[in-house]
């Protein structure tokens, strides 16, 4: 029987799709892992209700554990709590700004009084260090993700949003 | 009950995926890329609220049917929806406005419905209202660059918004499948959110510095099955490919 030490270690070599970068352990997505001699039970949650990815998502995640020796995979999709960027380790952080993606800043509005609008935020451009920068657009070439330019090295970048 | 319930989670689930459709339709089309990126992200996050909502409304319907045919193999009369979200595009602007008071709607309703007793829907909404705060400030930000911006872009938004203004009166309709559902618990009467709507949206408008239109006793009724004549148009395109290969995967 596979152990949950082992099958967690599969899942974490397994790269989300779009930010292949970080694992999909890594992303928060994996809420849940239970081994039993017959199978693996394993519960995730989307990013996005939309996300194109989820369902490539799932059918790595299946692969990775059959691969480890799983036997049968219950693949479980859980709503609630809905997925927060929260989750984003600090690891998976500062991967993603190597990677020339600057990560969620602060928390996720909990509670949700804060109205995004009013929130003027800084960011850090992941290639040069400058602070001088500005957003293109609320939305990037996911909808995870908006879009900013460095104004002192003209390099575009993306930003993992906040939710 | 139970009725009146799928009614609520079909009209929920019919406004995203007709919105959802809608908005679709400007990919690779947009003024600009940006754009194109962000009302294609937006029109995912819609038909993925949709694909929940409608799975939901499958198990209350309790006769079997899923998404896929919730969705593809319906008849103009049993959609849910309201008129707004089936109104065709038109410009950037009419998309913009439109995009901006649906979306502070949306905002209103996932907060609420994240409290509601029926725990799935709870569920959908705690994850929709994430989703449509961004849709909300993306919109907002373009309503006042456009609305203050060129003698031309204030006239397109102007007209777009005295355009889309009556058809907001549906929002706020009530019936008696929407008391019912407020008496349960299960989701706020939409005239419960009226007067947070207009608090919304208002100091956007008048940042945007465009007119308020008066309201007017016209009720569109798409949320009651009567649709304009521009339903069948989309549902042509909706649906075409389920109604000719029935069953077809990919």
């Amino acid at each position: 029987m596979l152990t949950e030490a082992r099958a967690w270690a599969a899942l974490d070599a397994v790269p989300d799709p779009e930010v292949p970068v970080v694992s999909v352990v890594e992303l928060g997505i994996v809420r849940e892992l239970h081994c039993r001699p017959e199978g693996v039970t394993v519960v995730v949650t989307p990013t996005y209700s939309g996300c194109p990815a989820t369902e490539v998502i799932g059918d790595t995640i299946r692969a990775a554990l059959h691969a480890a020796g799983a036997g049968e995979v219950d693949l479980q999709t859980r709503l609630d709590p809905a997925w927060t960027s929260d989750w984003i380790g600090e690891a998976a952080r500062e991967k993603l700004r190597a990677y020339g993606i600057v990560p969620p800043s602060g928390k996720a509005a909990v509670g949700g009084a804060q109205p995004i609008r009013f929130v003027k935020r800084r960011l850090t451009c992941p290639r040069c260090g400058s602070e001088d920068t500005e957003r293109l657009s609320e939305f990037g070439s996911t909808a995870c993700k908006s879009t900013w330019r460095c104004k002192a090295c003209l390099e575009p970048f993306e930003y993992f949003k906040p939710i | 009950m139970s009725q009146q319930h799928l009614e609520y989670v079909l009209r929920l689930g019919d406004n995203a995926l007709i919105l959802g459709q809608r908005l679709s339709e400007w990919c690779g089309r947009a003024p600009v890329i940006e754009e194109d990126l962000a009302l294609a992200n937006m029109a995912l996050d819609l038909i993925g609220q949709a694909r929940l909502l409608l799975t939901h409304a499958g198990k209350l319907e309790g006769q079997g049917r899923d998404e896929d045919q919730l969705a593809f193999l319906r008849v103009e009369r049993d959609y849910r929806n309201v008129t707004l979200a089936e109104l065709p595009n038109h410009d950037f602007g009419r998309t913009t406005v439109r995009n901006f008071l649906f979306s502070a709607f949306q905002v209103l309703l996932w907060e609420r419905l994240a409290r509601s007793t029926d725990t799935e829907l709870a569920a959908i909404a705690a994850k929709s209202l994430k989703e449509a705060r961004y849709h909300l400030n993306h919109a907002a930000e373009w309503v006042i660059r456009l609305g203050d911006g060129t003698a031309e872009s204030q006239r397109r938004t102007q007209a777009a918004l005295d355009h889309l203004w009556p058809y907001t009166a549906e929002l706020f309709s009530a019936d008696a499948a929407d008391d019912a559902v407020a008496a349960a618990g299960i989701g706020p009467a939409w005239r419960e959110l009226e007067a947070g709507w207009r608090a919304s949206v208002r100091p956007v408008l008048e940042e945007a510095t465009l007119t308020v239109p008066a309201d007017t006793p016209f009720r569109s009724q798409g949320r009651l099955g009567r649709h304009s004549e521009h339903m069948g148009h989309l549902l042509a395109t909706l649906q075409y490919m389920q109604r000719t290969y029935p069953g077809a995967q990919w």
